[in-house]
């Protein structure tokens, strides 16, 4: 294992994270408590109670997932495809390290950086709403696993595309998307019984309905089926990158 | 000046070429063959020059061992490993710097150097990384942002990040591109320096002075092929040729059908008469040239020969492969 190979990706992903601190905070906190300010207080008031959770908690989990999974994906694929783009990535290429040792500096740096902007985000909506986690440890779980396995699904991104277009692409007309009907901002139980199906295709459900579970322990789909779905993005997603270091894919010619 | 730490190359025996290239070929998505059955051993410390038009197959030649490349066939050993099966160690061994200048605009310096050591695996050595940058007059510039710099000292920057983890190998692609006369001087003393101190350096260039000045053995590729690997002196000794150029008294408009026999070349102006020959026979065939021509009454007021350069040998070679291979 080259530890210090390790240690120098992820050292270099993090500088950039700090260089940039300002606006990697100010932006996703400003968005949230617009959010809080919008939804969870003008509109939020005139709400009823969803499950006996208050409307102003009820979408915390879905707002910090909502802001995770773009964090996670639009850091993960910047950090690789800057060097693909400015042609560093040479030096990667012809280094001893394995791919594995090079998912852990640039996954590893990616997850650390939306952990912490996860955080930050819950920090701010207590400023707004008050909320309790039931499941502190499992909230835990859920987050470093969602960070991870979307880190991952970031750095695939940043390995096929060769635009900054094509970078923007699948944040802005997949997981957004994908997000907001995926239960940030309501129950599925809320919609007619034949969007309650289709939107069981939606894997973003299943992200936030188990984190919305760690908190208030209510759940739109079973805990158990939530957890294995993102394993199963995770292992997707590892199989995918060990696939694409094995042929060279985009990467290496 | 010592950039480099004395206790390096011990991995395979003095007498082993550091890199063995072995029917490799490359043949990129598009279909395009960029190297063809590629046979190459380096030599341990020596400075390796690979000489050809663009497009030649330098660069990926050089990609393939670096490992940005995979070759479609064939086996490369790098300082004794395999460059696919054992690429921790070859890769280790091995320090590039690319031929385009390409760099992170928002490190520092310090922090790119300092990132390329930790990448090759290698525990920081911040002493180390300090005489590497003052040796490539860097050092002023350590906490500057890489945008900030100009083109030379980019360049330089690439050759300490190269030089970063120690490598045995060196290889520069084009090392001299964009460097003013003075910085190129500078480099190539510290590549000597390299050398000096064991360092094998493998490098391609443009300016075939350089070669001749530096490159202890010559590769020339065209094509995709290898066309020559020789040393450079007996390169040279074995394809130079002399000339002899005669200015004339009187212009010429036609040579006397007579001297056709002879490697004879008239300009255009008629003023200059150019014989070719072997610098290696014997009889250079000089004497009865100078006599041929008194008895036409060719006369001249100057005269002055010169062996052909490395250029024009690089020139002839790749002329050849043309005329071979349409």
């Amino acid at each position: 294992m080259n530890f210090y190979g390790i240690r120098a990706i992820y050292h270099f992903e993090m500088a950039r994270t700090f260089r940039t601190l300002a606006e990697s905070i100010a932006a996703p906190v400003l968005t949230t408590s617009l959010y809080f300010i919008v939804f969870g207080r003008a509109i939020g008031s005139r709400m009823g109670e969803i499950d006996n959770v208050g409307y102003g908690a009820f979408i915390i989990p879905g707002l910090v997932m909502l802001n995770l999974l773009n964090e996670s994906i639009s850091n993960a694929s910047f950090g690789i495809y800057m060097p693909k783009w400015s042609g560093t990535i040479y030096e990667l290429l012809s280094a001893p390290v394995s791919w594995i040792e090079v998912l852990l500096g640039y996954v590893g740096a990616a997850t650390t950086k939306s952990v912490m902007l996860g955080l930050l985000i819950l920090g701010t909506a207590r400023v707004f709403v008050p909320y309790q986690i039931a499941h502190p440890g499992w909230m835990v779980a859920f987050l470093l696993l969602t960070a991870v396995s979307f880190s991952l699904f970031g750095f695939i991104i940043g390995l096929w595309a060769d635009s900054f277009q094509k970078l923007q692409v699948v944040p802005m007309l997949v997981v957004t998307p994908l997000t907001f009907l995926g239960g940030a901002f309501y129950s599925i139980n809320m919609l007619p019984p034949l969007w309650q199906k289709v939107t069981l295709f939606n894997p973003v459900v299943y992200l936030i309905s188990g984190f919305r579970w760690s908190f208030y322990g209510i759940a739109d789909v079973d805990v158990a089926m939530s957890l294995g779905m993102t394993f199963g993005f995770l292992v997707a997603c590892l199989a995918f990158v060990w696939w694409a270091f094995r042929t060279g894919y985009k990467i290496r010619n | 000046m010592t950039i480099r730490p004395t206790s390096a190359h011990t991995t395979t025996e003095l007498s082993a070429p550091i890199i063995s290239v072995r029917g490799v070929h490359k043949t990129y998505a598009g279909g395009f063959q960029a190297l063809r059955n590629i046979d190459l051993e380096i030599r341990r410390g020596e400075i390796f020059a690979l000489l050809g038009p663009n497009g030649a197959g330098k660069t990926t030649l050089i990609g393939i061992i670096c490992g940005i490349v995979n070759p479609s066939s064939g086996t490369v050993v790098a300082a004794g490993h395999d460059i696919r099966k054992d690429y921790r160690a070859a890769r280790a061994a091995i320090g590039l710097v690319p031929q385009e200048l390409h760099t992170d605009a928002f490190e520092s310096v310090w922090a790119t150097v300092r990132f390329s050591r930790g990448l090759f695996g290698k525990a920081p050595n911040p002493d180390y990384l300090e005489r590497i940058l003052r040796a490539l007059s860097l050092w002023d510039k350590r906490d500057a942002k890489i945008m900030s710099l100009s083109g030379g000292m980019k360049r330089r920057l690439l050759i300490a990040k190269a030089l970063s983890h120690e490598p045995e190998i060196l290889f520069l692609d084009e090392p001299s591109a964009g460097v003013d006369v003075e910085l190129r001087h500078d480099m190539w003393r510290l590549v000597r320096e390299l050398r000096e101190q064991g360092t094998t350096i493998i490098l391609t260039t443009h300016y075939i002075e350089e070669a001749e000045d530096m490159a202890d053995r010559i590769g020339v590729i065209n094509k995709g092929e290898l066309v020559v690997v020789e040393d450079k002196t007996a390169l040279m000794r074995k394809l130079g040729k002399k000339e002899l150029a005669l200015t004339l008294r009187q212009p010429l408009t036609a040579l006397p059908a007579e001297l056709n026999a002879w490697p004879l070349n008239l300009s255009a102006d008629g003023q200059t008469l150019v014989y070719t020959f072997d610098s290696q026979t014997e009889e250079t065939g000089i004497a009865e040239l100078l006599r041929a021509l008194n008895q036409h009454g060719i006369d001249f007021k100057d005269l002055r020969s010169s062996e052909s350069s490395l250029e024009d040998i690089f020139v002839s070679l790749v002329q050849q492969a043309k005329g071979v291979k349409p």
